[in-house]
C-alpha cells in the first residue's frame, strides 16, 4: 500500500500545495487502492475513474497557474449513493433506480466540484438508506474492513468502508437516524451529522425530509472540519437551509487539537449509558469521558426522560415521510419499468404495482406499509400526530441539556459491528443499533462521531459520540479534536492501524 | 391500539401500490406486528397541550422571486424515460381515460 | 355504458327538493414560473419543455416557495373577504397519478392560506351572498393525452404524458354549501363563476381562461326534500369548463338526483364527470381508496406566517370591490338597470368594459356582445369570452361603423372573417373588399333605377310619405349587394324625389 494513501486529507492537501504530489498521482493511487480491496470490501458502486482523472487534471492545471478552489483543491472524495451527480449512475442502493444517469447535480455533489475535489465514485448503501448495516443494498453488503464478516454499519456502510480502508481520503454520507455516525463507529473513523439546515438536501434523494442531512466522512476531526466547511452553508433550492454562515469549524478543530477543556461541561446522558450497551463499549466511553476531564473538563450527569421514546417517534415518521417520497418511484418517468405477469395489456397502475413490487426490497417494503399505515385515516393522530409531540419533548429535553452542559455525549452505538446476516430478519434488534443516534435528528441537533479504542471483547472499533446546540457544529470539532488528541496520545498511532491488512488484488491498470 | 392484520397489510400495499405476493404478505405482516408493537407506547407519552413539531428548526417565509431559472431541455428530461414518444413519456394506459 | 338515467323536469323537481350547491373553483395563476420551481408558464408551450428536477418530480428535487403565488393567494382571500392564516404549512396529498409526478400533489389541507369569507352575486336582481369556506394554494398537474391501439406496448392503448403544466401555481376557492337558492341554483352557480372570473381579471392575477383551463369548475350538489334540514348525499361534478357549463351541469344534476330519489333509489357519493357535448354527467370511476390521501405537513417547505404589515399592504392593493365597480360603470356608461343585469348576466361586463376602453360608445359596445356575439356563442355552444374575438377587434368594427367605412350589416361579414381567422378588422375589411360605396356617381345611378323600377312608391314619397322610402332604400342596397351607406342613400332618395 502507497504510504500517500494513509496520509490524512489534510496532510495530503499540505503536500498538494507544497508541489510534493499532484492530484493526478493522488487519485491514481485511490483508484488503485479501490481496484486492490473493493472486491472484498465492495464499498463502492460505481467507480468514475476517468472522471475523477479528469478533475484531477483540472485541478493540477489550476495549481500550476497558481490558483486554487480551496483548501481540499485536488484531494479526491467518495459520495454516498444517494445524492445526484450528474453523469454518474444513482441508485440508492435499489434495483429501481437501476442504470438511473441523474441530469443534475445535488448541491453538495456541485460544491464538491466547485472546491475542486475528484470525485471517484459512488458509496453503497442500505436501498433508500433504509438500515443500520449496508445489508439491505440491492447490490450486495458491504463488508467492514476490519472483519469481512462484520457489517460496516449503515446506511452509509460504503462510505465509512471506504475511509476505513484507504479507499478515499474523504467521504460523503447521509444521516436520517445515525447513518453517518453508526458507521463511522463500528469502522473506526468519524463522522458528523451536521445541524439539520446546515448542508443543503438538494439532490440529496429523501428518506425522510424532516431529519436527513449529508455530512462528512473521514478518518480524522481535522479532515471533517475542512470537508464540512466545503459543503456546507446556505442553499437557495432548499428551503429548509439555514441562512447564516457556517461557524470556523476548521479553526475550532485546531484550537480543540491543542487540548485545553478548561471550562468545558460535558453532559453524560444517563439515558444513553449503561444498560444495553456493550461492556466493551461502554468500558471505551467511560475512558474517553475520563480524558475530558484529565483535559480540564467538567462532566455532569443529564437526563433526558423523553429519549426513551426517540426510537418509537422515530420509527413513526421516518416511515410516513419515506412512504410519500417513494411513491414518485412508479415506472412512469425514470428507473425500472416491469410488467406483471399473467396481465394481458396491463394498465399503468398495474404496472406500477408490479414494478414496485419487484424494485423494491423487503425493508423499504415495510417501511413503506408502515408509514402508509402511521399516515392513514384513523391512525394519524394515535401515529404520526403523537410521534410529532415526541419531537417537541425531545428538543425540550435537548434544550433542558444544554443549560447545563455545553456538549452531550454518550457511546454513538450500543455494540460492536455484528455479524452479515445475524439481524436480517429482525427488524427490531436491527432498529435498536440507532437508539443513541436518533435523538439528534429527531431535534436537528449536530452530533459527531470518532472512535474510542476497541471492545477488549471483541477487538472492534468502539465509538464516541458527542452532541451539540443547532448551529453550534463548531463545538464537535473542538471538543472531538480534543478527545482525538488525547486518545491518539494514548495509542500511540492512530486505531486505523490496527486494523488487519486487506489482501490485495493484482492491479493492473 | 390494535394489532395489524393480514387484510390490513394487503390493503395497505394496495394503498402504497405495490403488489405483495401471498408469500410476502406471509412474511410481513407478523414483521409489522412486532414493529408496531414496540412503537405503541407512543401513543402514552404526549399530552393534549404540546405542540407537534413537523420541521426541526423554526424558520419561516422562504420565498423565491417569480423569475425563471434554466430548467432542463425536453431530451435531457426525457433521458431516463422507460419509453418516449412525441417528446412525451409513453406511459401504459391510465385508467379512467380510456 | 349503461342507458341514459331517468330525468326530472326541472321545475317538478324544484318542486320537490331544495337544492344544496358547494362550488369548488381552480385557477392558474398568471405567475411567470411555477409554484415551486423557476420553470416559466406559458401556455401552449413544446412538450416537456418548461421542466426541471423539482417540476419533473426527479429523485432528490426539492420544492422553493413563488413568493408571487403566496401574494396573489392573499390577495385573492382578501378580495373575498376572507381571514389570512398568520400561520400556515403546505401539506402533501398523496395519491398515484402518472401526470402526477411525485404520486403527491403539494397542497394546503386543514392550514388554508385564506378562510372564512364571503362574497355576493346577483342573479336577475336579486342578490345572493355566498360564503367562502377557504382559498388555498396548490399545484397543478402534467397533461396526458390518450394514445390508441397502434401495436405497441403490447399492443395496448398507452398514453402519452407531458410535465409542462405540472407545478403551476393554483389556487383552489371553495363555498361553503349554498342553500335558499330554489329554482335560480343553476343561474346564481353560473353568476358565482362569472363573478369570480370578473374578479380575478381585476386583480390581474390569472388569464381566468376557462378553454385554457386556467379557471376549472367542479359542482357538489345535492337535494334535500323541502322543509328537511338535514343535507342529501352530494355528487361532486368534475370537468365543468365553461360558464354555461356551470348552469347546465347544476340543472342536470338536480333533474337526475331528483328522479332518482323521487324513484327511491339512493344518491351514490361519487364523482361525476360533466360531458360538454352531451350535456350529462356521467360517473367516474370509483376509487377504493379516495378518501385516503395520507395528508401530512411537506417537511420540504417551511411554514408560511405573513407579516401583518405586508397584508396590509396588499389590501391596498384591491380593485374596487365588484358591486361599486359595477355601479360606477352603470353611471358612466348610462345603463338602465336592465341593461347593466343583462350585461353581467351574459357575462359579458369585462368584454363590454373593454370594448368601450378600446374606444367603442357603451351603447355600441353593449349592443354588439349583447346581440351579435351572443347569438354567435350561443349557437356555437362557448362562453362569450371564449368565442374568440378581443374586445379591441369590437372596438374597431365599431370605429369602422362610425367613420361610414362599412355599415351594420357588413360589420357582421366583418365579424365573420375575424372569427374564420382572416386577420384583423382591417385586414379583412381589405381582403373581403367590404368597403360602402361612396362613389356617388354609382349611387345616384342606382338610385335612379330604383325610383324608375317603383313608380308608385315614388310617387308617394313625392306626395309627403317619406315612410315610404325603406322600399326604394331596400332596392338600392340590394342592387350594391349591401356596400353602400344606408343613409347616405336615404338622403339621396329624398333629394331626387322633393
Amino acid at each position: 500500500m502507497s504510504d500517500l494513501i494513509r496520509r490524512t486529507a489534510a496532510e495530503l492537501a499540505d503536500a498538494l500545495a507544497a508541489g510534493e504530489t499532484t492530484s493526478g498521482e493522488l487519485t491514481e493511487a485511490y483508484l488503485d487502492r479501490i481496484a486492490a480491496v473493493d472486491g472484498e470490501v465492495h464499498a463502492f458502486l460505481h467507480v468514475d475513474a476517468d472522471g475523477a482523472l479528469e478533475q484531477a487534471r483540472a485541478s493540477d492545471e489550476r495549481r500550476a497557474a497558481g490558483k486554487s478552489a480551496g483548501p481540499l483543491d485536488g484531494v479526491p472524495v467518495a459520495v454516498k449513493d444517494v445524492l445526484t451527480a450528474k453523469g454518474l449512475p444513482t441508485t440508492c442502493g435499489s434495483k429501481i433506480l437501476e442504470g438511473w444517469i441523474p441530469p443534475y447535480d445535488a448541491t453538495v455533489v456541485r460544491r464538491l466540484r466547485e472546491a475542486g475535489l475528484p470525485i471517484l465514485g459512488k458509496t453503497n448503501m442500505d436501498e433508500f438508506a433504509m438500515g443500520s448495516s449496508t445489508e439491505h443494498s440491492a447490490y450486495g453488503p458491504t463488508r467492514n474492513p476490519w472483519d469481512l464478516d462484520r457489517i460496516p454499519g449503515g446506511s452509509g456502510g460504503g462510505s465509512a468502508a471506504a475511509v476505513a480502508a484507504f479507499e478515499a481520503p474523504l467521504a460523503i454520507g447521509t444521516d436520517t437516524g445515525g447513518s453517518i455516525r453508526q458507521p463511522g463507529a463500528v469502522t473506526g473513523t468519524v463522522g458528523v451529522k451536521p445541524t439539520y439546515g446546515g448542508v443543503s438536501r438538494y439532490g440529496l434523494v429523501a428518506l425522510a425530509n424532516s431529519l436527513d442531512q449529508a455530512g462528512p466522512v473521514t478518518r480524522t476531526i481535522l479532515d471533517s472540519a475542512l470537508l464540512h466547511e466545503a459543503i456546507g452553508g446556505h442553499d437557495p433550492l432548499d428551503s429548509t437551509s439555514i441562512d447564516q454562515p457556517v461557524p470556523n469549524l476548521v479553526e475550532a478543530a485546531r484550537q480543540g487539537a491543542a487540548g485545553d477543556m478548561k471550562g468545558l461541561r460535558v453532559g453524560v446522558v444517563k439515558e444513553l449509558t449503561g444498560k444495553g450497551y456493550q461492556s466493551g463499549v461502554q468500558a471505551r466511553f467511560d475512558e474517553s469521558v475520563q480524558l475530558l476531564v484529565d483535559a480540564g473538563a467538567e462532566v455532569v450527569e443529564v437526563s433526558c426522560p423523553h429519549f426513551v421514546h426517540a426510537l418509537a417517534a422515530y420509527y413513526l415518521i421516518l416511515p410516513s415521510e419515506a412512504s410519500s417520497n417513494l411513491a414518485k418511484f412508479d415506472a412512469m418517468r425514470y428507473g425500472l419499468r416491469v410488467f406483471p405477469e399473467g396481465i394481458e395489456d396491463p394498465n399503468a397502475e398495474e404496472v406500477m404495482r408490479a414494478t414496485r413490487d419487484a424494485g423494491f426490497g423487503d425493508e423499504v417494503k415495510r417501511r413503506i406499509i408502515l408509514g402508509t399505515y402511521a399516515l392513514s385515516s384513523g391512525y394519524y393522530d394515535a401515529y404520526y400526530g403523537q410521534a410529532q409531540k415526541v419531537r417537541t419533548l425531545i428538543s425540550r429535553d435537548f434544550a433542558a441539556a444544554f443549560e447545563s452542559a455545553d456538549v452531550l455525549v454518550s457511546p454513538t452505538a450500543p455494540t460492536t459491528a455484528f455479524k452479515l446476516g445475524e439481524k436480517l430478519d429482525d427488524p427490531v434488534a436491527m432498529y435498536l443499533n440507532d437508539i443513541a443516534t436518533i435523538p439528534a435528528n429527531l431535534a436537528g441537533v449536530p452530533g459527531l462521531s470518532l472512535p474510542s479504542g476497541l471492545a477488549e471483547e471483541d477487538g472492534l472499533p468502539t465509538g464516541f459520540q458527542i452532541l451539540a446546540p443547532a448551529t453550534a457544529d463548531d463545538r464537535l470539532y473542538r471538543v472531538g479534536a480534543a478527545l482525538e488528541a488525547a486518545l491518539l496520545d494514548s495509542w500511540g498511532a492512530p486505531l486505523l492501524d490496527k486494523a488487519p491488512e486487506l489482501a490485495q488484488k493484482e492491479v493492473v491498470r | 391500539m390494535p394489532d395489524i392484520t393480514r387484510e390490513e397489510v394487503a390493503h395497505l400495499a394496495d394503498l402504497a401500490r405495490i403488489d405483495l405476493s401471498d408469500a410476502e404478505l406471509d412474511h410481513l405482516a407478523p414483521q409489522l406486528a412486532v414493529i408496531l408493537d414496540s412503537i405503541k407506547s407512543i401513543s402514552e407519552v404526549a399530552a393534549e397541550d404540546i405542540p407537534p413539531t413537523s420541521h426541526p428548526m423554526p424558520i419561516t417565509n422562504v420565498f423565491r422571486e417569480d423569475a425563471p431559472r434554466p430548467g432542463l431541455t425536453a431530451e435531457e428530461a426525457l433521458a431516463g424515460a422507460p419509453e418516449v414518444e412525441q417528446q412525451r413519456f409513453a406511459v401504459p394506459r391510465i385508467l379512467g381515460e380510456e | 355504458m349503461t342507458t341514459a338515467p331517468a330525468l326530472m323536469s326541472f321545475d317538478e323537481a324544484l318542486e320537490k327538493f331544495d337544492p344544496v350547491m358547494g362550488l369548488e373553483v381552480h385557477v392558474e395563476l398568471n405567475t411567470v414560473t411555477k409554484m415551486f420551481c423557476g420553470c416559466r408558464t406559458e401556455f401552449g408551450a413544446e412538450p416537456n419543455t418548461q421542466v426541471c428536477p423539482t417540476c419533473l418530480g426527479l429523485p432528490g428535487a426539492m420544492p422553493v416557495v413563488n413568493g408571487k403565488g403566496v401574494e396573489s393567494a392573499i390577495r385573492i382571500g382578501l378580495a373575498l373577504n376572507c381571514k389570512i392564516a398568520s400561520w400556515c404549512r403546505f401539506a402533501r396529498k398523496n395519491y398515484f397519478y402518472p401526470d402526477m409526478p411525485k404520486n403527491f400533489q403539494t397542497s394546503q389541507y386543514d392550514e388554508p392560506i385564506a378562510y372564512d369569507g364571503w362574497t355576493e352575486v346577483e342573479v336577475e336582481g336579486e342578490t345572493f351572498r355566498v360564503e367562502i369556506e377557504r382559498a388555498h394554494m396548490e399545484e397543478d398537474t402534467g397533461k396526458s393525452l390518450h394514445v390508441g391501439t397502434s401495436g405497441r406496448i403490447h399492443g395496448a392503448d398507452y398514453s402519452l404524458v407531458d410535465y409542462n403544466r405540472a407545478g403551476i401555481p393554483l389556487i383552489e376557492i371553495v363555498t361553503k354549501p349554498i342553500v335558499g337558492t330554489g329554482e335560480k341554483a343553476p343561474l346564481v352557480a353560473k353568476a358565482y363563476v362569472a363573478h369570480l372570473r370578473e374578479l380575478l381579471l381585476a386583480l390581474g392575477v390569472s388569464d381566468v381562461r376557462m378553454e385554457q383551463g386556467s379557471l376549472r369548475c367542479d359542482v357538489n350538489l345535492s337535494l334535500k326534500p323541502k322543509g328537511e334540514e338535514k343535507f342529501g348525499t352530494r355528487t361532486e361534478t368534475k370537468n365543468v369548463n365553461s360558464l354555461r357549463s356551470v348552469e347546465r351541469a347544476v340543472r342536470y344534476e338536480i333533474g337526475r338526483q331528483a328522479a332518482r330519489l323521487a324513484a327511491g333509489e339512493s344518491i351514490v357519493q361519487e364523482t361525476r364527470h360533466w360531458h360538454e357535448d352531451t350535456g350529462v354527467t356521467t360517473s367516474g370511476r370509483e376509487k377504493s381508496d379516495a378518501e385516503d390521501y395520507r395528508y401530512f405537513p411537506e417537511p420540504d417547505l417551511v411554514p408560511i406566517a405573513p407579516d401583518p404589515a405586508w397584508i396590509e399592504e396588499l389590501r391596498g392593493t384591491l380593485p374596487e370591490p365588484p358591486r361599486e365597480h359595477r355601479a360606477r360603470l352603470q353611471k358612466e356608461w348610462g345603463f338602465s338597470d336592465l341593461e347593466m343585469r343583462d350585461t353581467v348576466g351574459a357575462g359579458a361586463l369585462h368584454l363590454v368594459e373593454e370594448t368601450i376602453a378600446a374606444g367603442a360608445a357603451p351603447a355600441a359596445a353593449r349592443k354588439w356582445w349583447l346581440s351579435e356575439m351572443a347569438r354567435r356563442a350561443n349557437e356555437q355552444g362557448v362562453d362569450l369570452a371564449d368565442l374568440g374575438i378581443s374586445p379591441t377587434a369590437v372596438a374597431r368594427v365599431q370605429a369602422l361603423v362610425d367613420e361610414g367605412k362599412i355599415n351594420d350589416k357588413l360589420a357582421r361579414q366583418v365579424f365573420d372573417g375575424v372569427l374564420a381567422g382572416e386577420g384583423t378588422p382591417d385586414e379583412v375589411v381589405d381582403a373581403r373588399g367590404l368597403a360602402v360605396v361612396s362613389d356617388e356617381g354609382a349611387l345616384s345611378e342606382a338610385v335612379d333605377r330604383a325610383i324608375e323600377a317603383n313608380p308608385d312608391v315614388a310617387e308617394k314619397i313625392r306626395g309627403g310619405k317619406v315612410a315610404a322610402a325603406g322600399a326604394l332604400i331596400g332596392a338600392v342596397m340590394k342592387e350594391m349587394r349591401g356596400q353602400a351607406d344606408a343613409g347616405r342613400v336615404r338622403e339621396l332618395i329624398l333629394q331626387k324625389l322633393s
